[in-house]
């Protein structure tokens, strides 16, 4: 293999990587220990963040890119890929996330946003990203920006399902009605979706997005995470879920079951039993707007 | 080999879709095979790229993993992508404690060998056989560092910076007997020839 035919960070090899983790559960981490415990429940992956979302809604104050000590120690204690959440915006967080050698960015809206008109130019980068989206426009919005996987946001922190119901839905919903479009309407699709004509015409022909769709934000059961790949995810991010739970090891587990045999009622049943308390969560109903994290981004 | 040949593709995680599209583009039946049952009904098996650690620990829980090494052990074909070829390696470095494989293949295999997803890289390999290059995706691709006199290697790339005393190649495909295994993912990268040798393979023997 000559050298000067490689390439490192190329859209193949980016959108590649969040191939890989397909039907695989994502774990958010604060630490070392808890990254163990989710490697050793068969996660695909974990993310590192400075605070889990449920603590983030209840302390409030600015939510930023985890300390780069904590994430080196996540790096050392795990073999599985470790993503990390960089504020909606702030380029330099993610430079330093890149240069510690983190293997995904997540740009996200469950941080505190760092700039409100414009998200990472993530074409700059070796390192791939995800990014939230709630709906088609702002899914493709995030992928001509450079997005190498898309997670429907959900309301993150809650252990509401709800909202991550809605955007798959929509998601998909709106994916459909491309497909069914005549080609001479896709122009104005296009425009309503405000994303680029090239890339409305490829999700119209393909019936999909053009990278890997996740789903994210409220999911704390083994019932969820299967529910949202009934719906169409092709894996799931968890969030509070786990560490906010009475038994994080054996819940963190039975989620990776239930995402594997989604349709499978009796495995999702036996997964089930005596998981403990589930997290105690909020109704996304009860957060008041200026507090809903999926509203963030653009 | 008589009647329809079925090929199972494990889909306890990892990029499954893209090998069953590949061997439909190839004709051949194609399975995801999540328990013994469908396992039974495979002539052969594809073992595609995702987390090691994540289908070794599905495979054992869900029962899949014994009737898996068994088959193999009766001279069931295979083929494994990135971390499918872990999973055929007889031995793992750099695996998780505890970690176990399938096995069949006489290799030492490392994880992760070619270094985080920032060093994920694709470019053309030469391949044993095949006129000319093929486009090969590496994702956080592991190597093998060792290969037993059985193995027959089928493609090795140049490494940048070898560590003092080390090869400046590695083995990226490699077959023994009905077993094939490569470090890079064929299936995405939009030549089916590797599924095609395979094919091959399974159907002539």
């Amino acid at each position: 293999m000559s050298n000067e035919e490689t390439a490192v960070g190329s859209a193949r090899v980016k959108r590649g990587m969040a191939e890989m983790l397909k039907g695989g559960v994502i774990m958010d981490v604060v630490d070392a220990e808890q990254a163990k415990i989710a490697e050793d429940a068969g996660a695909v992956a974990v993310m590192a963040l400075e605070r889990v979302p449920a603590d983030i809604r209840a302390q409030g104050g600015v939510a930023r890119m985890s300390d780069p000590d904590l994430i080196d120690g996540i790096i050392e204690a795990v073999s599985i890929p470790v993503m990390a959440k960089a504020r909606i915006g702030h380029f330099v967080e993610a430079q330093v996330l890149q240069s510690l050698g983190v293997d995904y960015i997540d740009e996200s809206e469950v941080l505190t946003p760092a700039d409100y008109s414009n998200h990472i130019d993530k074409w700059a980068f070796t390192v791939p990203f995800v990014c939230g989206a709630t709906n088609l426009g702002e899914a493709l919005r995030r992928i001509t920006e450079g997005a190498a996987m898309i997670r429907s946001k959900g309301e993150a922190g809650t252990g509401d399902v709800s909202n991550a119901t809605t955007h798959m839905r929509q998601i998909r919903q709106q994916i459909r009605r491309l497909q069914n479009l005549p080609e001479d309407e896709l122009f104005v699709a296009a425009k309503e979706l405000q994303a680029p004509y090239e890339l409305v015409k490829e999700v119209a022909e393909n019936g999909k997005l053009p990278v890997v769709l996740f789903t994210a934000g409220g999911i704390a059961t083994p019932a969820d995470a299967a529910m949202m790949m009934q719906l169409g995810a092709e894996g799931v991010f968890v969030g509070s879920g786990i560490f906010k739970s009475g038994n994080p090891a054996q819940r963190a587990e039975a989620i990776v079951k239930a995402t594997t045999f989604h349709d499978d009622p009796d495995v999702i049943a036996k997964v089930s039993r005596g998981l403990g308390e589930a997290m105690v969560g909020i109704n996304v109903e009860d957060v008041p707007e200026p507090h809903r994290l999926a509203e963030r981004g653009w | 080999m008589t009647g329809t040949t079925t090929i199972g593709v494990l889909a306890l995680q990892g990029d499954v879709r893209e090998h069953v599209d590949a061997l439909e583009r190839l004709g051949v039946r194609s399975i995801r095979v999540r328990r013994p049952a469908e396992l039974a009904e495979c002539d052969a098996l594809v073992l595609p790229g995702g987390e090691s650690t994540t289908m070794f620990k599905l495979a054992r829980t869900f029962e899949l993993f014994d009737p898996i090494v068994e088959r193999l052990r009766d001279g069931m074909p295979a083929f494994g992508t990135c971390a499918g070829m872990i999973m055929l390696a007889d031995r793992v470095v750099d695996g998780i404690e505890g970690q176990e494989t399938f096995g069949g293949l006489d290799v030492t295999v490392r994880r992760n060998a070619f270094g985080r997803q920032v060093d994920s890289f694709e470019g053309p390999v030469d391949v044993k056989g095949f006129d000319t290059a093929l486009h090969g995706v590496f994702i956080r691709a592991p190597w093998v560092e060792s290969a037993g006199d059985g193995v027959d290697v089928l493609a090795t790339v140049a490494v940048g910076d070898p560590a003092p005393g080390e090869s400046d190649t590695r083995i990226v495909a490699v077959r023994q007997g009905s077993l094939v295994a490569t470090s890079f993912h064929p299936e995405v990268g939009h030549d089916d020839r590797m599924h095609r040798y395979f094919v091959d393979l399974v159907t002539t023997s």
